[in-house]
């Protein structure tokens, strides 16, 4: 190929000077090895964000596996006609005032009749939950018949053994570094010698609401308080965005004060959420008094805080719908506000659909501004209606993030599980609106 | 749920006013058959009595609801014996805490004495007989505007144009929520910022070095001095933003530029809604991850190579907040990459360039302001986001720039100042609100210059 002479390819040939073909030759492998570098930097990037993205899902998937099973113990428990029913007539009132915790103290005791001490007597009530004096209730008082009877119950394990048995906490550990002792570790191992603990399905963790014991808490009040919320920011944001996304894109003269409310919807787009918060705070609860920690406040901030997001995308919708239809209304004698009614909402109206839902999987996940009015307090009941206390589910997650006990830990990643559920399948909902009445004109 | 009901109630008498007003219409046109002689279409007459039905009722109720409670609470408190409510102002709000606790059952705080039962019952008739009055008055009201809209329906009337006027109000005050949500916030912040500049000097806020913000509740208390010097909190929220953005740009960037210039249409159509996915993760799970995770495994690796890292360290909470903007970044970058005209790519390829050279010296420097007007956004998102640094950043202010050390931010300060019991008149609490303020201007003017930006990118190449 060289023996061919190249005429000159430069501008200067003449001289010393060398032609441009012989610095591109020179040059050219080099060149080539750094084209193929920089895409080797952006496969990277991408890898990297993915595997950011991975090891997130995985490793929260691995902290929330054990939530899903619950350790239970069973007790022989005696009950006492006169502790269970001290006005001694069965009826659910009487039933109610019993003394269980006595009654589980008992059947404790006598499962272990050589613990004698004080001290070593505490330490051994405190593997079962204080919870399981309720679940004893519960069962006698939907069974009165119970009274008198020695039964066998599985009681729920505090939390410490519930961690020992999954294997969370080490046995071989130091005794400083558990929070179960020695002693406490021999009994859980005699009862397990002896057939009377067991791994059960956990169905207090999706039908339970919030408690101080992780053995106890669940997130159903959670998720009925994400529902209300949800329900009142749609029922007021959808209404609104699509009357603002109508009024600024079809009716709105085109002059500063239009352009000042379509900055204004811009800017509020990016304020950060937690000063969603503080006007709630100051405005909502302060100032006209609405309940707070109430399912009514979290939607109105929520409402505002996605509002430009569906007119935004409300406004997209809208322009992507042709003026021929426009014209073709007004043509045949449409008022302008029949035009929009009746033609050009009607199509918009998938696009504007798919923004309102991805505005409310944003309020779904969104947290900070809620801690400030108050959806942290710590509510046991599940909510009944929008203007009673409740938390949410993002709330949850955060509250029990910052519980020390350390089977708060899978509990927190398997909310998070759930939350991330409830999301894809919003999403999904938004994809597959979109993609079924979605029209390319 | 009262409220709901008369809701449903008004709801069902428009409905009725509805098909009176239509059934009207059609009947002072005689008949269907001459329903061309009205001005309107008979629906129109139906939505127009339906508006009057509605429209004057519903403002009744709202009003009555919104001041319903301050109104009886006043009248209660006149009611009550002088020596109970004659207190000092915040005596007399825990009085009436207690007297509606007590009205709706729930455990009272305070002794509930005589005068408070009957209190109570006072207040318990009052509401009994204003719910009452107003659900007659509702009633009235709806029923009045229904008449009234019946006599006025001549085939003249112009419904249309009526029922029109409505809406296009309604479409207006819509639109202008937007407007009074930014009044909103900037007068709450404000306000309360002012009542705190009161307390404190502005400049001690904005240049002092010390933030301790526990007020003393005795005199003698230790380590109560009460000192709200912010500029370690700013700092603080700088150095996590960097590290964000220091995670951020190259990853988001180098992406967005392989996803626009190389990916082949599969691998785009695979990689970018599960780059997406990373901006869909709520916050709090970034947190949970940047907490339990990544700043265990930081310490761990510190550790490892002799270092002192705090288990609350800046790092860990950057990186994890890097991650989460990465999706901003490469998809504002995406964007105004693809805005750049072929014309110029050709033109640098006829010149003989490589593919990674165009994009360096041709495309990269065309898209640039597009590309800084991204970065500035998501810088903005680094500065006002919340959980991951709530959860994963420490909370005593440290005036460093030691990724390692332990610092809080501005919005990890207004977050635990505000969570729990406030006091709207200790400084502690109205701290939170003057943070509000510098946070809502900082993010404003970074959001006004970004999308300014890159509005005007924009324009360049239509």
């Amino acid at each position: 190929m060289n023996s061919v002479k190249h005429p000159p390819a430069g501008g200067r040939a003449s001289g010393g000077a060398p032609r441009t073909i012989d610095v591109v030759r020179a040059t050219l492998a080099r060149r080539h090895a750094s084209e193929r570098r920089f895409r080797r930097y952006g496969i990277t990037a991408i890898v990297t964000a993915l595997a950011f993205l991975a090891f997130l899902f995985s490793s929260v998937l691995v902290k929330a596996h054990g939530v899903l099973q619950q350790t239970y113990i069973a007790l022989d428990v005696h009950l006492d006609a006169g502790v269970v029913d001290p006005q001694g007539n069965r009826s659910p009132d009487s039933l109610r005032e019993g003394d269980y915790g006595a009654l589980i103290k008992d059947a404790l005791r006598d499962a272990f009749p050589d613990v004698k001490e004080r001290r070593e007597q505490r330490d051994l009530f405190a593997l079962v939950s204080p919870g399981a004096v309720f679940d004893l209730r519960t069962a006698v008082m939907q069974d009165p018949s119970l009274v008198g009877a020695t039964r066998m119950f599985w009681v729920p394990a505090n939390d410490d053994v519930d961690m020992l048995e999954k294997g969370v906490m080490r046995r071989e550990s130091a005794e400083g570094e558990r929070r179960l002792n020695d002693q406490q570790v021999k009994w859980v191992d005699q009862l397990v010698a002896a057939g009377r603990v067991e791994l059960r399905f956990n169905s207090r963790f999706f039908l339970g609401s919030d408690s101080r014991e992780p053995e106890m808490a669940g997130i159903w009040g959670a998720v009925v308080g994400s529902f209300y919320t949800l329900l009142v920011a749609l029922s007021l944001s959808f209404p609104l965005g699509v009357a603002a996304a109508a009024y600024l894109e079809e009716f709105a003269p085109k002059n500063r004060w239009t352009d000042l409310i379509e900055v204004n919807i811009n800017n509020l787009a990016a304020v950060p959420s937690i000063i969603y918060g503080l006007l709630g705070l100051a405005v909502f609860i302060n100032v006209f008094g609405v309940p707070r920690s109430s399912p009514l406040v979290g939607g109105l901030v929520l409402t505002l805080m996605t509002l430009p997001i569906i007119i935004i995308s409300g406004r997209a919708a809208l322009k992507s719908v042709p003026p021929s239809i426009r014209e073709a209304a007004l043509g045949v004698g449409a008022s302008k506000m029949q035009m929009v009614m009746h033609h050009v909402l009607p199509l918009a109206m998938p696009g504007m659909l798919t923004g309102t839902i991805i505005g409310m999987a944003h309020a779904l996940g969104e947290t900070a501004p809620l801690l400030m009015i108050g959806m942290v307090a710590f509510i046991v009941d599940i909510p009944q209606g929008i203007t009673d206390p409740a938390t949410v589910l993002p709330v949850q997650i955060y509250v029990w993030a910052d519980s020390p006990e350390r089977a708060f830990v899978e509990r927190t990643a398997a909310a998070i599980v759930v939350l991330l559920v409830f999301l894809v399948v919003v999403n999904a909902a938004a994809v597959i609106l979109r993609k079924r009445f979605e029209r390319r004109w | 749920m009262h409220p709901m009901l008369f809701l449903a109630v008004l709801l069902g008498l428009s409905a009725f006013a509805y098909q009176v007003g239509r059934r009207r219409s059609v009947t002072v046109a005689g008949g269907l058959q001459h329903a061309g002689t009205l001005h309107s279409r008979p629906s129109y007459y139906g939505a127009y009595a339906a508006l009057w039905a509605l429209v004057p009722a519903l403002a009744v109720l709202f009003f009555w609801l919104v001041f319903e409670q301050s109104v009886i609470t006043e009248v209660v408190l006149a009611g009550m014996p002088p020596e109970v409510r004659e207190v000092a102002p915040d005596r007399l709000n825990l009085l009436v805490n207690d007297l509606r606790n007590l009205v709706k059952g729930n455990i009272v705080a305070g002794h509930v004495g005589p005068a408070m039962q009957a209190a109570a019952e006072h207040y318990r008739s009052l509401a009994a007989t204003s719910h009452a009055a107003l659900g007659v008055l509702v009633v009235v009201i709806a029923a009045g505007g229904l008449m009234l809209a019946r006599s006025r329906i001549t085939p003249t009337l112009q419904a249309r144009n009526r029922v029109e006027q409505v809406v296009t109000t309604f479409l207006l005050a819509s639109s202008l929520v937007a407007i009074f949500t930014t009044v909103g916030i900037a007068l709450s912040v404000l306000f309360e910022s002012l009542r705190f500049f009161q307390a404190v000097p502005v400049t001690e806020f904005l240049f002092g070095t010390n933030w301790s913000p526990q007020m003393a509740i005795r005199a003698d208390q230790v380590g109560s001095s009460g000192a709200f010097g912010a500029v370690p909190l700013f700092t603080g929220t700088l150095l996590i933003a960097l590290i964000a953005m220091l995670v951020a740009v190259p990853i988001g960037l180098t992406s967005a530029i392989y996803l626009s210039e190389y990916a082949d249409r599969r691998f785009r159509a695979v990689a970018k809604p599960l780059l997406e996915i990373l901006a869909g993760v709520p916050t709090v799970v970034y947190g949970f991850f940047a907490a339990l995770v990544v700043a265990p495994l930081v310490r761990e690796a510190g550790r490892y190579l002799g270092l002192d890292v705090a288990s609350e360290s800046a790092l860990a909470a950057g990186l994890v907040m890097g991650v989460m903007i990465i999706p901003f970044i490469s998809s504002l970058s995406d964007d105004v990459i693809n805005a750049v005209p072929q014309s110029l790519r050709d033109g640098s390829y006829a010149l003989g360039a490589t593919q990674s050279e165009t994009i360096r010296r041709v495309v990269i420097p065309a898209a640039l302001p597009g590309i800084a007007g991204g970065i500035l956004l998501a810088m903005s998102r680094a500065i006002g986001e919340t959980m991951i640094v709530v959860m994963a950043a420490g909370l005593s202010a440290n005036l460093t720039a030691n990724p390692l050390a332990a610092v809080t931010t501005v919005t990890v300060q207004i977050a635990t100042l505000l969570v729990g019991d406030q006091e709207f008149d200790s400084p502690k609490t109205l701290a939170a609100f003057a943070l509000g303020l510098v946070l809502f201007l900082v993010t404003l003017t970074l959001n006004v210059i970004a999308l300014h930006i890159v509005r005007k990118y924009r324009e360049q190449y239509e």
